[in-house]
């Protein structure tokens, strides 16, 4: 039985019992409805044995799915033939890998050699029998735990305070995913940085002037080691963000003045949403307007002014991101402006000031941890941002500052390096992890303090 | 401060006289600077409104002509010698396509020619041809007017694409196909027609075989994934911590996780995936369960923070009055306070959903970038996702590829604007000032 036609028909359980369970309560209470005589109403009955009923058998459906296919990996390891078991570990999970997918119908079964046919026939036949297996203990699970629910319901059963507890149980459990994905995030990314920085020093990592991660197969390759010095990665990054915060910032802090100090209503209510609507655009749409339209006209205007611009210039990359990040921006700054209490513009306004005296003198000074919380979100933003720049910035790790240069960026590097198949513990794939790591850690150091600037902010005029 | 005040005021009125002489003078200037402040705020608008202008005009202009496909109306004789009976999906179906424009342009001679002629058709177009004879095996015998498509290159032509003017060698439609081309126009047998296999094909090498219906699948699935877990799961987080949970360490914790992780770049979401759901616990690669599972830890922390100011919005006489009749707490949330804030929340799950189907980011890490043609039709097909494909085809170097990409992301914004439209419908329907 497939896993989901599974899942249904444990659903389907629950709710028989569902009704099993309030059907039995009905009878406990005698003939005539008289409810009175039960602690809690019928429904809680029900609801007591279908949750007995549903969620071991849930739990153990997810956990068994989990590690299903680690467990028959290792059975079926353990019965490779010897020259293949005693490989080292990069090449048995790749011989791993080849069984899966033969077993599971990707590549052609003809192709493969001989053990590792054998092998995936063993798979596919543990993976069949693990089906079973799972399908006939989780309902049988279900079916018990419904009947020995359903026993033990009494009329004095408080069954509501039961079904309660394992409500709040149950979200409690969700509210702590958040918690689990942060871990979650943390330890599998340093575990691999770690990795990672055994191979190459974190010092070289962090400070080496020089960034190409190809490997090479052959050991007497030219450039065989890979370089791993990440600086010219992270001043491409930098280059990138600052442009698009040289654009972000000025367009959508002036238009985020002028919509909440001068624009009337009318134009107000239609041009809020419309600058909006950026903000709700794909970013994969602004790569591919950056690497279709922008490039190219940065390109040519270049071109006209007889300078020399590389087709995936900064320029183009920065200015487009600071083109998404404009609505980003715009709206927070706008919540701070508004936040200003109007006695202070009152204030201003009664000693002779114009409004722009009185936005730049006292609104936007005393918006500004507010806004500059707004701005380090942005940088955040602009930094872990990564369609833009993989469609339009460069893949070579040019050393430079100039923006008509290629350059290119953590994210972009991170994609590079994962896309494809790749073996797991080559230097080059962990690089991406280390690479993440750092972005990881540095936009969350700009989000904890921009979170709590902000929240001094609105404290501030509250 | 106290200096001024021990100071007698200067003067009185010449004094005053003067101050308000500086400021007359001062005026113009000030003026002046005011204007160019206003101009300067609304020159940020304008430029704003003029990128996202820019952008839709950009895109409009590119995309419109893919949903139109340049085809070719052949009279083809189905061949009973070419076609054997019990051989049909196997038959040469190019030879029918080659001897049809063979009878159009009986004087094209040569080996090159005819190889030029042959190319006004696109090599998919047998695929075609065979699905009719499949369908309908009594054509075999007899000469029929058929449509087909055109090739790639001709398609751009027909569209104005490639200019007449540029030397031949330039152009990847040569003179000879020109005049072809205008023959056949003349004789109306060109004609731009909807665009049919755009809508219901899975990728393809050929610009014109290639379609988003792929795509859109692999995306419903991913979006079916993760609205059934996170919808749940976030309601669930939302209700505990506004509802239940006592203020302390562990709250605070919690609630300082929620905003930092909706502040993460989502491509950390994606190395997430990889290393937890591929590496740790070998789920298949590029599925959409994989994908709707990092999607979902991507938007929880979004439709948590939209459902918690959705049930701070319920006043608090609502739960006291519950509370007062004797509900137990339970009883008050999930009888009294859920229904009122509900709305609120699936207007913030829309969103999540909307943000969760512009993602491509994180689906990149864990494979879902794979060449794909055949259309997922489960949770653990490989697939591809609707932004994806639309990265996947804006990297092919073919000028039919640019079309596909713009209107491609067209249909990914229809499909966003009704969604948020969505959003907002139910917002302005349910809306309750209390």
């Amino acid at each position: 039985m497939p896993p989901f036609a599974l899942l249904a028909v444990l659903l389907a359980f629950s709710a028989a019992a569902y009704h099993l369970g309030r059907r039995r309560a009905f009878a406990l209470a005698g003939a005539g409805g008289r409810a009175q005589r039960l602690h809690s109403r019928p429904n809680y009955h029900g609801a007591l044995v279908a949750l007995w009923c549903g969620l071991p058998a849930i739990l153990l459906f997810a956990l068994w799915l989990a590690f299903e296919s680690q467990v028959i990996t290792r059975i079926v390891v353990e019965g490779l033939p010897e020259p293949q078991r005693s490989l080292p570990g990069d090449r048995l999970s790749l011989i791993v890998n080849d069984i899966r997918n033969v077993a599971g119908g990707r590549f052609e079964e003809a192709a493969a050699d001989p053990a590792v046919r054998e092998a995936a026939a063993t798979y596919r036949r543990l993976l069949g029998l693990s089906r079973q297996a799972l399908a006939v203990v989780t309902l049988s699970l279900a079916a018990a735990m419904a009947l020995l629910v359903r026993r033990r319901l009494r009329p004095a059963l408080r069954a509501r305070n039961h079904v309660e507890g394992i409500l709040t149980a149950m979200l409690v459990a969700c509210s702590t995913i958040a918690v689990f994905t942060t871990v979650g995030i943390v330890l599998s990314v340093v575990y691999e940085a770690i990795l990672f920085f055994r191979i190459i020093p974190v010092g070289e990592f962090l400070f080496g002037l020089s960034w190409s991660p190809q490997m090479a197969i052959r050991a007497d390759q030219v450039g065989a080691s890979g370089a791993f010095g990440a600086v010219p990665v992270f001043l491409g990054t930098a280059l990138i963000s600052a442009i698009a915060m040289a654009v972000a910032v000025p367009i959508g802090l002036m238009s985020a003045i002028y919509l909440s100090e001068y624009a009337g209503k009318p134009f107000r209510a239609v041009a809020k949403p419309l600058i909006e609507i950026l903000a709700g655009i794909p970013t994969v749409v602004y790569g591919f307007f950056a690497a279709l339209t922008v490039a190219p006209f940065v390109r040519d205007v270049g071109g006209l002014l007889g300078l020399d611009v590389a087709s995936e210039s900064a320029l183009a990359a920065g200015v487009v991101m600071g083109i998404m990040i404009i609505p980003f921006v715009c709206s927070l700054s706008d919540d701070f402006i508004n936040a200003v209490p109007q006695s202070l513009r009152d204030g201003a306004y009664s000693l002779g000031a114009t409004r722009s005296e009185t936005v730049r003198r006292v609104v936007v000074p005393a918006a500004l941890p507010g806004i500059m919380g707004g701005i380090l979100l942005a940088v955040s933003r602009a930094i872990g941002e990564t369609m833009i720049v993989v469609m339009a910035a460069g893949l070579a790790a040019n050393l430079t500052v100039n923006p008509l240069k290629a350059v290119t960026t953590v994210t972009v590097q991170i994609v590079t390096l994962l896309i494809g198949d790749q073996e797991f513990d080559s230097p080059k794939t962990l690089a991406a992890f280390a690479l993440g790591l750092v972005l990881f850690v540095v936009t969350l150091c700009l989000n904890v303090i921009a979170l709590y600037i902000v929240r001094r902010y609105r404290e501030q005029y509250e | 401060m106290s200096k001024t005040q021990g100071h007698p005021r200067a003067g009185g009125t010449p004094e005053n006289g003067r101050t308000i002489a500086v400021v007359r003078a001062s005026l113009p200037r000030r003026y002046r600077s005011e204007r160019r402040f206003r101009l300067l705020g609304l020159a940020a608008v304008v430029l704003s409104l003029g990128f996202l202008a820019l952008m839709f005009a950009s895109l409009i202009v590119n995309g419109v002509s893919a949903f139109r496909q340049t085809e070719i109306r052949l009279p083809v004789h189905f061949d009973p010698e070419v076609l054997h009976a019990e051989a049909l999906a196997q038959a040469d179906y190019g030879q029918l396509i080659r001897a049809a424009l063979g009878r159009l342009f009986p004087d094209v001679e040569g080996r090159r020619e005819r190889r030029e002629l042959a190319a006004l058709v696109s090599s998919a177009a047998v695929y075609d041809l065979r699905d009719l004879v499949m369908r309908d095996p009594g054509v075999i015998g007899q000469t029929r007017e058929v449509w087909l498509k055109a090739g790639a290159d001709i398609d751009m032509a027909v569209k104005g694409h490639f200019r007449r003017d540029l030397p031949e060698a330039e152009r990847r439609v040569s003179d000879r196909q020109f005049a072809w081309l205008d023959r056949l126009a003349a004789e109306g047998r060109l004609e731009k027609r909807f665009n049919r296999t755009f809508f219901t094909a899975g990728d393809s090498r050929e610009p014109e075989q290639a379609g988003i219906w792929g795509a859109v699948s692999g995306s419903f699935f991913t979006l079916a994934v993760t609205l059934m877990l996170s919808f749940p799961i976030g309601v669930a987080a939302a209700v505990y911590l506004e509802e239940f949970a006592r203020k302390g360490r562990i709250t605070d914790l919690i609630e300082v996780n929620i905003n930092n992780l909706a502040a993460v770049p989502s491509i950390v979401f994606g190395l997430l995936g990889l290393a937890v759901f591929l590496n740790f616990l070998h789920l298949p690669r590029s599925a959409p369960l994989v994908g709707g599972l990092v999607l979902t830890l991507m938007t929880l922390p979004t439709i948590i923070i939209a459902g918690r100011s959705a049930l701070k919005s319920v006043p608090p006489s609502i739960r006291e009055a519950a509370l007062g009749v004797g509900a137990s707490r339970m009883q008050t949330v999930l009888h009294h306070v859920l229904p009122l804030a509900l709305p609120g929340m699936l207007t913030g799950t829309i969103i999540g959903m909307a943000r969760a189907l512009g993602e491509s980011a994180p689906l990149l890490m864990i494979g879902m970038v794979a060449f794909i043609v055949e259309i997922p039709k489960s949770f653990t097909d490989p697939a591809t996702v609707l932004p994806v494909q639309i990265y996947l085809w804006a990297d092919s170097p073919e000028r039919a590829f640019v079309e596909r990409t713009s209107a491609a992301i067209l249909v990914l914004l229809a499909f966003l604007v009704v969604m948020n439209a969505g959003a907002i419908w139910l917002r302005k329907r349910f809306e309750r000032r209390w």
